[in-house]
């Protein structure tokens, strides 16, 4: 336990130190060296810690600190101030309005409500922790070290005498680590509460990176729909200071499931935080906006950090959910509508990351409806979707930022011939495509786990929703993976020149990735099931192990198809395609046509606008979203009872 | 269902289902030539005919397109053995759209403009029908009360009775799946209304005789679907699943000869419709009483 101890301690720290580090260095070769072995430390540690507590229930650490308190609130001030100074400079009222409210509630909570109130046991860990854990440091990491490529890439794309922010990029991702480690770790509501502040504004500046108009209008818009989240956040502290007394979170979920009534204000508003973070509709704007910042960036976003902290939180108070009915529907609807909508609207995308951001922001969907749901049947499915949605996608980024710097497009229109012109990298993209929507990846295992979750929980609206959601996820996906199967011949590859740190990252996810999937039976019994169990203490688990080990099969199989399998020699004559004319071209699909001049056959993806586009179903799910929200909150002030 | 029956039910089905699926295929010819008015070819006329395909020279544009086809039988071959053998619906269907995006993927790999054209119709069918194939898994499973077929065996009352609006639904979107017309979008075998040939454009040869084979094991999977509503604890109900599934292959055959084929809008607004009607008020209905 001592050891554990420190690692909890270590993992909170020492990115901190680093980030220190990476501030002040600014020659690439060092900051190379610094980054590539804390991220080794720090998985590492990571793993240490996972591996050395496997099937722990929750442990608790006796940690109570005056000093420690006033940190946070320090930090919590301090963030608030930072974030008034940009308002001011950029002249955004809602920004700093947000901020300052922000300021005055915590410092009120922390001398007038709070000093009464102590914590003994400061922080934690049960397996949930350790899986948030793994991904943040192994994943996490990961794209650290992708950055370090990337960005020399991006600065050299950048125009002649651009400043060079790296210094500062490099830290906020550490920072953002560390952050993330506070929030799973913290049993004080108060420390995680700071941890979910840092997050926010380290995605605010790093959003901002390039200080384009555009990169600050997209990186403002985040903060205010977080900063609402982080009020929503200090609302829950104030309804558990006044009614629950007790700021621990261990103690909060257990009052909660014995008394929701008391607690239901507080969850709600936690879910709010929770939603918020999370990017759900109404919210999903600020999610789509951050695609504007370097890819790591949106990597770290989209698969490690952040939005991951959102549905951790909403996954701790799943327990809770399941018997408070207001805030339960509220998270179930949301989550099911951001899912449905969301899945719809990526059909309609042409630019990758856009269709990336949507397709994120509907699996949060997914799990947001499971947590709704809140049976151990759920939770478990929503630990396997937090979990193969952080690889899948942190793979799938990092392959469209790779993809972005050599042929000079994210569109996936462009993305043609890929296949021949970056054959590594488009089979890597095929693998991370594959794994978010097919079986027998752990994506859609979890996915199956969800609908008989939902089956058996008799919620008819979710069942159907998932059902018409996930028919729009096979169209969107299977026609980004169809571009990228073609093959034409010989265009020239262009793969060379990508640097050695990004392909290290990019190995990593796909390594990760496949052994997820064909050790899922594994990961269930070692990491899931023992959070399930000391959670709800029943065991919940809807696949059978040989039906799980029959997907590994299958894995096996598909993974060997994509990577061995299509790259024998042709021992067949070598055709040219039929094109309605004699074929001049393969490559360019030309053609000599009637009048024997030479014509070109060009295909486009369907995007079905009429149906799918944005501007008809966006509103729908913002309004709708909205309403229930509102309802929610309502129910929540009536129910509760207010103790003074 | 353990994993070892399961392996041993996929290669009972690889050897079973391309017969059965054969002389279906046959039956189908000759039933389209009367209903023409023609006579029609000899029952074993599709065997002949992929016999000479696999005799072909092999000549492809690429090769990556015959691995992908490939492998799509393998996990069609697979999904029957699941089935058959009476396993997880839930993983029959999900293993069979792996299966079906194999085929999608092979038909992209060509970069024919035509097959290209088909691939995407083709997702756009399994957009269309898969949401009725979930709720039909759903509807099976607060039906039988398990997502093992082999547990129909136990069942004092065939599905049918309590889920029959589901059938409702499989029936129509059985027409997307066994490709027939009206909704032969992504490949047709009626001449008259196809660009080229859809998907399989460039695939000749070995390549396309496997393309048979695999259309034939899917259509004996897709009927054993509907044969799974009508069996129960009673032995003799096989033979009346059995009458069924001819039945309904007839009224396949019949709606295939007597639609001309829609456009994609019709074919996804009507699909979804469908799935959300039959499918969900079945299912809230199971659900809540």
């Amino acid at each position: 336990m001592e050891l554990s101890f420190g690692l909890l301690g270590f993992l909170i720290v020492f990115p901190l130190i680093v980030a220190a580090l990476l501030l002040v260095v600014r020659q690439e070769a060092p900051r190379r060296i610094i980054v590539i072995a804390a991220a080794i430390v720090i998985a590492v540690a990571s793993i240490a810690l996972v591996l050395g507590n496997l099937g722990a229930s929750t442990t608790l650490f006796a940690l109570q600190s005056e000093a420690i308190d006033f940190v946070c609130t320090g930090i919590s001030v301090a963030i608030a101030a930072v974030i008034i100074g940009f308002a001011v400079r950029y002249k955004n009222l809602w920004a700093g309005l947000l901020a300052a409210v922000q300021i005055v509630g915590t410092l009120v909570l922390e001398f007038v409500f709070a000093h009464e109130i102590e914590v003994p046991y400061g922080l934690y860990f049960d397996s949930l922790s350790l899986l948030m854990t793994f991904i943040i440091g192994v994943v996490g990491s990961g794209i650290c070290v992708y950055a370090l490529g990337y960005m020399e890439d991006f600065q050299a794309h950048e125009p002649e005498g651009a400043a060079d922010r790296r210094p500062l990029f490099f830290a906020l991702m550490f920072v953002f680590l560390s952050a993330m480690y506070v929030i799973v770790f913290s049993n004080n509501m108060e420390w995680m509460f700071t941890g979910w502040e840092v997050t926010t504004v380290c995605s605010f500046l790093l959003i901002g990176y390039t200080r384009t108009d555009e990169a600050i209008a997209n990186a403002f818009r985040q903060i205010i729909m977080n900063l609402a989240g982080g009020i929503g956040f200090l609302a829950a502290l104030y309804s558990c200071a006044l009614t629950v007394g007790t700021f621990s979170f261990f103690e909060f979920l257990a009052i909660g499931v014995n008394s929701p009534a008391v607690v239901t204000l507080a969850v709600t508003a936690l879910a709010f935080a929770g939603i918020t973070k999370a990017a759900q509709m109404p919210f999903q704007t600020w999610l789509l906006g951050a695609m504007v910042a370097p890819t790591p960036t949106s990597a770290l976003l989209h698969s490690s950090t952040m939005v991951k902290a959102g549905v951790f939180m909403l996954v701790k108070l799943a327990p809770v959910l399941s018997v408070a009915p207001a805030p339960a529907i509220m998270v179930m609807l949301v989550g099911g509508v951001t899912f449905a909508l969301c899945s719809f609207m990526a059909i309609s995308q042409s630019n990758a990351k856009r269709v990336l951001a949507y397709s994120t922001i509907a699996n949060l969907g997914l799990i947001t409806m499971c947590a709704g749901v809140g049976s151990p049947e759920a939770v478990w499915a929503a630990c396997f979707l937090i979990l193969f949605h952080a690889i899948a996608k942190s793979l799938l980024f990092l392959c469209v930022g790779t993809a972005e710097h050599h042929i000079g497009s994210r569109d996936i229109e462009d993305m043609d011939l890929l296949f021949d012109r970056m054959p590594r990298l488009a089979r890597f993209m095929m693998l991370g495509i594959m794994a978010m929507f097919i079986a027998p990846f752990g994506m859609l295992m979890a996915k199956w786990a969800t609908l008989v979750s939902f089956v058996d929980a008799r919620q008819v609206a979710l069942i159907l929703i998932l059902a018409f959601g996930s028919a729009a996820t096979f169209m969107f996906w299977a026609k980004w993976l169809g571009k990228l199967a073609g093959i034409a011949g010989s265009p020239e590859n262009v793969e060379g020149t990508v640097k050695p740190t990004e392909w290290a990252a990019l190995l990593l996810m796909a390594c990760l990735l496949v052994l997820a999937c064909v050790f899922l039976p594994v990961i269930s019994a070692a990491v899931v099931e023992p959070y399930i169990f000391t959670t709800y203490g029943a065991l919940g688990q809807d696949i059978s192990g040989d039906n799980l080990w029959l997907a590994s099969l299958c894995t096996v199989v598909v993974v060997a198809v994509l990577f061995a399998g299509v790259n024998g020699r042709q021992k067949s004559r070598r055709v040219n395609v039929y094109l309605a004319g004699i074929s001049r071209d393969n490559d360019s699909r030309s053609f000599q046509n009637a009048l024997s001049g030479t014509a070109e056959a060009s295909v486009r993806n369907w995007y079905m606008e009429a149906i799918f586009g944005e501007s008809r179903i966006a509103p729908v799910g913002v309004v709708f979203n909205s309403l229930i929200m509102v309802v929610a909150f309502v129910v929540a002030f009536v129910v509760t009872p207010i103790v003074f | 269902m353990s994993l070892i029956s399961t392996l041993i039910g996929t290669l009972l089905f690889a050897l079973i289902a391309p017969a059965v699926g054969c002389l279906l295929a046959g039956l189908d010819r000759i039933v389209s030539a009367r209903m023409q008015g023609r006579v029609g070819p000899p029952l074993l006329q599709p065997y002949y005919d992929v016999r000479k395909l696999f005799e072909k020279e092999r000549a492809s544009v690429n090769s990556v397109e015959r691995v992908y086809v490939a492998t799509a039988l393998l996990f069609a071959l697979l999904a029957g053995g699941i089935f058959f053998s009476g396993g997880n619906l839930l993983l029959c269907v999900f293993v069979i759209t792996l299966s079906s995006l194999f085929f999608i993927m092979a038909a992209y790999s060509t970069r024919s403009p035509y097959a290209e054209v088909g691939a995407a119709r083709e997702t756009l069918q399994v957009m269309a029908y898969e949401p009725m194939v979930l709720l039909l898994a759903v509807g099976f499973y607060l039906a039988a009360g398990t997502f093992d077929v082999g547990d129909v065996l136990a069942l004092d009352a065939p599905v049918i009775t309590t889920i029959w609006l589901v059938f409702l639904g499989l029936l129509f979107i059985l027409t997307i799946k066994l490709r027939k017309s009206p909704f032969d979008l992504s490949m047709s075998h009626h001449a008259h209304q196809e660009i080229v040939r859809g998907m399989t454009t460039e695939m000749s040869g070995p390549t396309l005789g496997l393309v048979e084979i695999m259309h034939w094991c899917e259509n004996v999977l897709f009927l054993g679907w509907i044969g799974m509503f009508f069996v129960w604890g009673n032995p003799l109900s096989i033979i009346l699943a059995v009458a069924v599934v001819l039945a309904v292959y007839f009224l396949e055959i019949w709606i295939d000869n007597n639609f001309a084929r829609v456009k994609w809008q019709l074919m996804l607004k009507s699909a979804w419709a469908v799935a959300l009607a039959a499918g969900g008020v079945n299912i809230a209905f199971l659900a809540f009483l």
